[in-house]
């Protein structure tokens, strides 16, 4: 890893000319892959994500199945490659813990009542990785998963906020998320349920404040383009 | 699953108790159980702590030893965090290598330390790129009643703050108090039936949809944060808890964490 430049915010540009509140370039594919139920790949900025969606279907090891309804798991997974320093294949304690929030992210919005003792596995690979991996994992599962025909109570879409050179910054990249001073992601599903919240670093209250209503503010806009997506699978609203 | 069932009746004996502002132990919906720290318990670990917040048991010891950088900080040293959630503190934990919620209270302890620079890694350096100091910061849940994640960060802090270098041990001198540049403070607060309550105790914690810990610094900006369950918080609930968790942990770390 090269040093800290700097600065990372020249002129209110930053390293790859964004604005402080602009995401990075989104592009999204539905439906990529054959044999899952539901996928989805989704590039913004360096970051590569695809995610598919099995199910719902029979629960193995049985003994984990819920009589009432379904069971949402969700894997996150790094491939080797996709750092620069290759990463030991498998979950580390850091997938782990994504795993476990980006699955909570999507509990609440899974309509989990129409498939008892069914499981919906969402699987996410990181092809390539520089920074806001989680978020853009949840952001290509929540399309799997409508792909897959999930009933949901709405889309999860997720972004970050973060903290370089004591400004506030949407959606911060590798050198930003390494040398910033905090990162904060969220997932949020519209108009105002946060699924999603963690955060690390240094925010004064009204910094988070500020950091929080930018982040919900990228949120919309992926949700924007997570529509859109789908219209371009599927068509637009009544037409087939 | 049937490891965290709280009957039906009693989970909607609790929401219709959060209706009216009440909650199962008696307590308001802002007060904090009571809490008793006790450190230097354990003389072979360099620094340690047993925190109580109700019933809830949590041991942290600090062990620290010299080691090698990582080859990427080689001027800096190491701080890893561990917890284990022992068949011993409750009826629902299996002896086996840790599951996601211990690696999450692990994680979180570890982000409260590190994001609020309590410790500065640059003076744990001893020799750069050969030697530094690996601080250990083991979490041993003993009773689990609720709340494992303020009581786990209570005792990392606490156990730093009783912590001393160990150079006479390694022929470097004689022993130090470890440098506490900062006291991070974590505060859960919970949602149930729309209504938010600081320290949630075991029940609360099992029926809540959803948990919010917040990690205060000294100078009350925020550390860390993380949402923790299956549902989900409105704008305006995140910055409630905000406000309750800022005040608590003002009262918490001006009440127990003085240097021992």
């Amino acid at each position: 890893m090269k040093g800290k430049p700097e600065k990372l915010i020249v002129k209110g540009k930053r390293l790859d000319g964004r604005k402080l509140d602009e995401l990075r370039p989104v592009k999204i594919e539905v439906g990529v892959l054959k044999r899952a139920d539901g996928s989805c790949y989704l590039e913004i900025g360096k970051n590569k994500v695809m995610a598919a969606v099995y199910g719902p279907r029979e629960v193995h090891p049985r003994h984990v199945q819920e009589a009432t309804r379904a069971i949402v798991r969700y894997r996150y997974n790094m491939a080797s490659f996709s750092v620069e320093d290759r990463k030991r294949p498998g979950p580390d304690r850091r997938s782990v813990e994504i795993s476990k929030v980006s699955r909570e992210s999507f509990e609440p919005m899974v309509i989990k009542e129409c498939f008892p003792k069914a499981a919906v596995d969402i699987f996410v690979e990181i092809l390539q990785a520089d920074a806001g991996t989680r978020t853009a994992g949840i952001n290509a599962a929540s399309l799997a998963l409508a792909d897959a025909g999930i009933p949901m109570r709405g889309l999860v879409s997720s972004c970050a906020a973060g903290k370089v050179d004591g400004q506030i910054i949407l959606d911060p990249m590798k050198e930003e998320d390494n040398y910033g001073e905090a990162d904060m992601p969220i997932a949020m599903v519209a108009p105002d349920n946060i699924t999603l919240l963690q955060m690390d670093g240094h925010f004064t209250k009204d910094e988070f404040k500020q950091a929080f209503e930018l982040a919900k503010k990228g949120c919309a806009q992926i949700y924007e383009m997570q529509r859109q997506a789908l219209i371009a699978k599927y068509g637009a609203e009544g037409k087939r | 699953m049937s490891d965290n069932i709280v009957a039906e009746i009693k989970k909607e004996y609790i929401y219709d108790l959060a209706k009216r502002d009440e909650r199962v132990d008696g307590r308001a919906l802002d007060q904090y159980r009571n809490i008793s720290i006790e450190t230097g318990i354990i003389s072979k670990a360099e620094g340690s702590a047993r925190v109580q917040i109700g019933d809830t048991q949590v041991l942290v010891g600090v062990k620290i030893q010299p080691g090698e950088p990582f080859s990427d900080t080689p001027d800096k040293g190491v701080i890893i965090t561990n917890a284990e959630l022992i068949p011993l503190a409750s009826p629902t934990f299996e002896s086996g290598p840790p599951r996601e919620g211990a690696i999450e209270l692990a994680r979180v302890v570890d982000r409260g330390i590190r994001e609020s620079g309590a410790i500065d890694l640059a003076k744990l350096c001893i020799e750069e790129g050969v030697k530094v100091w690996m601080v250990f910061i083991d979490v041993h849940v003993l009773d689990h009643d609720g709340n494992l994640i303020d009581a786990a960060a209570l005792g990392a802090i606490a156990a730093l703050l009783n912590a001393k270098l160990p150079n006479e041990r390694y022929d470097m001198g004689k022993d130090v108090q470890l440098l506490v540049e900062d006291v991070p403070v974590a505060v859960t607060v919970a949602e149930i039936g729309g209504k938010l309550l600081v320290d949630p105790c075991l029940e609360e914690g099992q029926i809540t949809p959803t948990k919010l810990t917040i990690i205060f610094n000294k100078d009350d900006a925020v550390a860390g944060m993380q949402k923790s369950g299956t549902g989900m918080l409105t704008s305006e609930q995140v910055y409630q808890a905000i406000e309750m968790a800022s005040k608590k942990s003002k009262e918490i770390r001006k009440k127990f964490l003085k240097r021992s």
